[in-house]
């Protein structure tokens, strides 16, 4: 088994480009690809959300002739106190959870991204400056940083946001700068430099194509880990108000009738953790795609 | 080893600093006058003032900064807006609620986290394996108030085993404490595993092996001892999760610690009270982690040796 692999490295991946071999290593991880298989579904969920099931009459619109219906074939999850389509409001919940954690991880990754590079790329008082800066960040974990930003800007999805990706600019500052300062140095760097590369050529054809595959593992596992923080915010009634169809808000409403109705609970905790698991298992596969010493 | 231990505190201290420093300023981003908030809507434009005054609300951000962390040092935390009543007392009371909890989940955590990551490495790819590290997954995936509430419908509405909420007991800790510690546990069976595996593919285990040292003392003496760092680390910095985990999973099980102090201080936009509330919650972390970095002073022979010699 071993040796095939090994062959397989030596012969058939030498033709590949990098990306390639990484998107072939990632392709024989079932668990991965059982996880990036039910992203992409719920990314599709998301973007088609109207179709499915109407956001007016069903998710938000109440009627209080169906009020607190268990799972049927009518509403194959029930219906909220109010008479809401449980299904409908999950469905349209995916569309604030997953861009709002997009949203977040893209100005994390930018402006750690410029941080960490700053950092990387000058070293020195410049780099000492600002790492210190960012373990300061780093000793106040995501969850109290979001928390206590939320807090004194008020309860908003924007200031939820503007929460997140603070909390998460220190942890991608620190894998940009740690990437860049594994690469600056290596040869082909250096070769590249002695071709007469421009800088800005040797920053976007060299040091970004090759520090950018951490960040991807970083942000994907990131990215589960702020739905789960939006939704304990919202659970908490600090994140995004009612009556959005937010995962997190619905299981606000719902916990008051636990034992009455469980399933209010039930399907918008299942919601989170189906979105959780598929990232965690995408990253982790990622993650062991793109590391070398796993390569067999 | 005094010297190292030296140079951990002086770098806490800094890091204690600086996250007052955040903190208070994030805090001072909060919109409205807090003078307002004190009086109510209805007061004079005089009352007002003579109150900003008095709250030194006036004086410029950096003169604030420093009294508070003036009054900080002397344990003066300020009074609440809320209750009029200092803002340490209140914590004082509610943090050993929080600080049992989080306490009684790591050492679930790492109780039953450590040995299933050493029986997974050991048997890797077998049933139990695949068992261990699925659970693992789907702990670390379900979020931590969902499985509260699962937990509670389960033990506490059906089977009526367990208290629901409430802190009174020692049966009132099972639930919220393994809820808390679902998360934890789950990242410490998969950090055990994978560097259980890296530290038995090492010469030093083929060695022992090969001396005819028994099994048992190959895994826990020789591979678990080396496997140790990552794992303190890991539950050094899961302890600052669990202390932000703590919020959450006392509103799940109406518990009355620093957590559910801290979000009614948010609702009634009590500055002084959440201020505190972060800022305690925020320095318990940093002194776990200083006991970890100590503890690393322990177990890692490359640390002591490199004070000794110096």
């Amino acid at each position: 088994m071993k040796k095939q692999n090994n062959q397989d490295n030596n012969g058939a991946f030498k033709s590949r480009s990098q990306w390639a071999s990484i998107w072939m290593r990632l392709k024989k991880n079932r668990m991965a690809m059982v996880g990036m298989f039910l992203l992409i579904a719920m990314i599709l969920i998301a973007v088609f959300a109207d179709l499915i099931a109407d956001y007016d009459t069903l998710a938000i619109g109440q009627d209080q002739s169906i009020r607190m219906q268990g799972p049927s074939g009518d509403h194959w999850f029930g219906t909220d106190q109010f008479g809401r389509d449980v299904l409908a409001r999950i469905i349209h919940g995916s569309r604030i959870s997953l861009s709002m954690s997009i949203i977040a991880m893209s100005i994390a990754v930018a402006i750690g991204a410029i941080i960490g590079a700053i950092a990387g790329y000058y070293g020195g008082t410049v780099d000492n400056i600002l790492m210190r800066i960012m373990d300061i960040l780093l000793a106040i974990p995501p969850m109290l940083m979001s928390i206590s930003i939320v807090a004194a800007l008020g309860q908003s999805m924007v200031n939820l946001l503007i929460a997140l990706a603070i909390a998460y600019i220190p942890v991608f500052a620190r894998v940009i700068r740690s990437s860049i300062l594994s690469i600056k140095d290596q040869e082909f760097i250096e070769a590249a430099r002695s071709c007469g590369s421009s800088n800005k050529r040797i920053i976007f054809k060299h040091i970004v194509p090759n520090a950018i595959g951490p960040i991807i593992v970083q942000a994907t596992l990131a990215m589960g880990a702020t739905i789960l923080i939006i939704a304990s915010l919202s659970f908490m009634g600090l994140g995004v108000k009612p009556p959005e169809p937010e995962w997190g808000t619905m299981l606000y409403e719902g916990r008051d009738f636990l034992k009455q109705a469980p399933y209010l609970v039930l399907f918008p905790g299942g919601a989170i953790t189906l979105a959780v698991i598929s990232l965690n298992l995408l990253g982790d596969g990622l993650r062991d795609a793109l590391d070398p010493r796993l390569r067999n | 080893m005094g010297k190292y231990i030296a140079q951990r505190l002086a770098m806490m201290v800094v890091v204690v600093f600086g996250i007052s420093f955040i903190v208070f300023t994030i805090m001072n981003l909060t919109p409205g006058n807090a003078a307002y908030l004190i009086l109510g809507q209805s007061a004079s434009p005089e009352q007002v003032a003579k109150l900003e005054a008095e709250l030194g609300l006036n004086d410029p951000f950096f003169v604030r900064y420093f009294d508070y962390i003036i009054n900080m040092l002397q344990g003066n935390f300020g009074e609440s807006y809320n209750t009029g009543l200092p803002v340490f007392q209140e914590i004082f009371a509610r943090f050993p609620a929080t600080l049992k909890l989080s306490t009684v989940a790591m050492f679930f955590a790492a109780l039953i986290g450590i040995p299933v990551g050493v029986i997974s490495a050991v048997r890797q790819y077998s049933f139990t394996d695949a068992v261990s590290t699925t659970m693992a997954l789907l702990f670390a995936s379900i979020p931590s108030f969902v499985m509260g509430l699962v937990l509670m419908l389960v033990f506490s509405l059906h089977l009526r085993w367990l208290p629901a909420t409430g802190l009174d007991g020692i049966e009132n800790y099972i639930l919220p404490a393994i809820t808390l510690s679902m998360a934890t546990m789950a990242t410490l069976v998969r950090m055990t595993r994978s560097t259980m595996l890296e530290v038995l593919k090492q010469d030093y285990i083929r060695t022992a092996r090969a001396k005819g040292v028994d099994e048992k003392t190959v895994i826990l003496k020789h591979s678990l001892r080396n496997a140790l760092l990552p794992i303190v680390t890991v539950i050094g910095v899961d302890f600052g999760y669990l202390l932000g985990g703590t919020v959450v999973i006392e509103s799940v099980f109406s518990i009355n610690g620093l957590g559910t102090l801290l979000i009614t201080g948010i609702r009634m936009k009590d500055t002084p009270t959440v201020m505190a509330a972060i800022m305690f919650v925020t320095l318990a972390y940093s002194l776990v982690n200083l006991a970890v970095d100590i503890v690393y002073a322990f177990i890692d022979p490359r640390i002591k040796s490199q004070y000794e010699r110096g």
